[in-house]
């Protein structure tokens, strides 16, 4: 399990405009190139350092790349930043005001306490 | 020595802004008595004639993440920029400057380490709608300066509810000590129940009306005691996966102090989550 790295490519999708149109329109591809140029910059740090280890496990990659926020509950990965950045791709495909949010309670329907852990 | 004018604490719904400026067929039908509630709330605090602002809220995954988490932070800068791309985007908040007080960010880091507090600390903090949606709906005029302390309510391990009561004590016995004479007033916002990014989430109320009841009860009496004899870590993903931010509701109660009944109590049930609003004045309050 790396939640942390599932975690990392949430949030930092979400807290750029391009890369979350990018992720919108082709998931998988925005996925690959991102763990291949992206999983290992250390955030908030200088450009010159990166780890060497990050890597996403199939099914990590698989949740991501197919926009399948159900299986990226499942897995762990932090509900808020799940939420916050599909609200992002997809409110904009609905016409009625919160109901992207609940179609998305509904696809969690099948949840029940407790739920997977989010602790990283 | 510093006056503590007042204690406050509150939700903090990103909802209010475009809620309350939006007209004609935008304006959501619940935001004229939202609006009514928040300008009597606003009112409470106006009334104290505070000089300087204490803000206890959490960053949501803004500047603060898990390559360098700390559980407990203090703002120390002479100006924070305020609110992000992605709350622009979701919730349509405007961009802020807000003014710093490094002198008592200065006093409440020196004493709370001197007290057993470990606190981070923050020389250039972006702060997010936890802070402002207090300054939107409290003081929007956003004219005092303030001092941020954030606190961890979202990403485990998270400290015990304790803990928050304890800096909250901690925090009321600080500023009470600043060798100053300027009027304090110390805020702070968490959550009732709330889900986010779960199966209970955007229902019709929040999601554990029966907890809300509990915890407005539990905060309107500063009934202390009772809330931490039931409220743990483990408990608090009942009543819904957000509801770890009640913690921030429990730092302020160790604000306001053991067995005080809050001065003002309203609260405001909405779709999604309930809006709690509690005004406490330590030394009474000029009509």
């Amino acid at each position: 399990m790396t939640k942390y790295l599932l975690d990392k490519f949430l949030y930092t999708v979400d807290r750029d405009p391009d890369l979350v149109e990018r992720y919108r329109d082709d998931p998988r591809a925005t996925v690959e190139w991102w763990e291949a140029e992206r999983a290992n910059a250390v955030l908030n740090c200088h450009t010159g350092e990166a780890s060497t280890w990050q890597r996403f496990t199939d099914a990590e990659r698989e949740a991501l790349a197919g926009h399948d926020y159900p299986a990226l509950f499942e897995l762990g990965a932090h509900p808020f930043l799940t939420l916050t950045l599909f609200i992002a791709m997809f409110e904009r495909d609905h016409d009625e005001p919160l109901a992207f949010q609940k179609e998305y309670a509904v696809r969690l329907a099948h949840f029940a306490l407790p739920y997977p852990d989010i602790a990283t | 020595m510093a006056e503590i004018v007042a204690v406050i604490a509150s939700t903090h719904h990103p909802f209010y802004y475009r809620a309350s400026t939006s007209t004609g067929a935008d304006r959501p039908p619940f935001a004229d008595e939202w609006v009514a509630k928040i300008e009597r709330f606003r009112e409470t605090l106006t009334r104290a004639r505070p000089d300087v602002l204490v803000m206890v809220g959490s960053d949501h995954f803004h500047q603060l993440w898990l390559d360098n988490m700390p559980q407990f932070l203090v703002g120390k800068a002479p100006f924070y920029d305020a609110n992000w791309y992605n709350e622009e985007r979701e919730f349509g908040l405007p961009r802020m400057l807000l003014q710093g007080h490094e002198e008592l960010s200065a006093h409440i880091l020196r004493q709370g380490l001197d007290s057993g507090f470990d606190l981070a600390f923050s020389n250039e903090l972006r702060i997010d709608h936890s802070v402002t949606c207090p300054i939107i709906t409290l003081r929007p005029e956003a004219d005092l300066p303030i001092v941020p302390i954030y606190t961890n309510i979202f990403a485990p391990p998270l400290p015990q509810p304790s803990r928050f009561v304890q800096l909250g004590k901690a925090i009321r016995e600080i500023v009470e000590g600043w060798p100053s004479d300027q009027r304090v007033a110390i805020i702070g916002t968490g959550h009732l129940s709330l889900e986010l990014g779960g199966p209970r989430q955007f229902g019709p109320h929040g999601p554990d009306p029966e907890f809300d009841r509990r915890a407005v009860d539990w905060i309107a009496t500063g009934d202390l005691d009772g809330c931490l004899a039931e409220v743990t870590l483990d408990s608090l993903h009942s009543p819904g996966n957000a509801t770890h931010g009640f913690m921030d509701f429990m730092l302020m109660m160790g604000v306001a102090g053991e067995g005080r009944k809050a001065d003002y109590v309203d609260s405001l049930d909405l779709f999604h989550t309930m809006e709690a609003y509690f005004t406490w004045y330590p030394d009474g309050v000029d009509q």
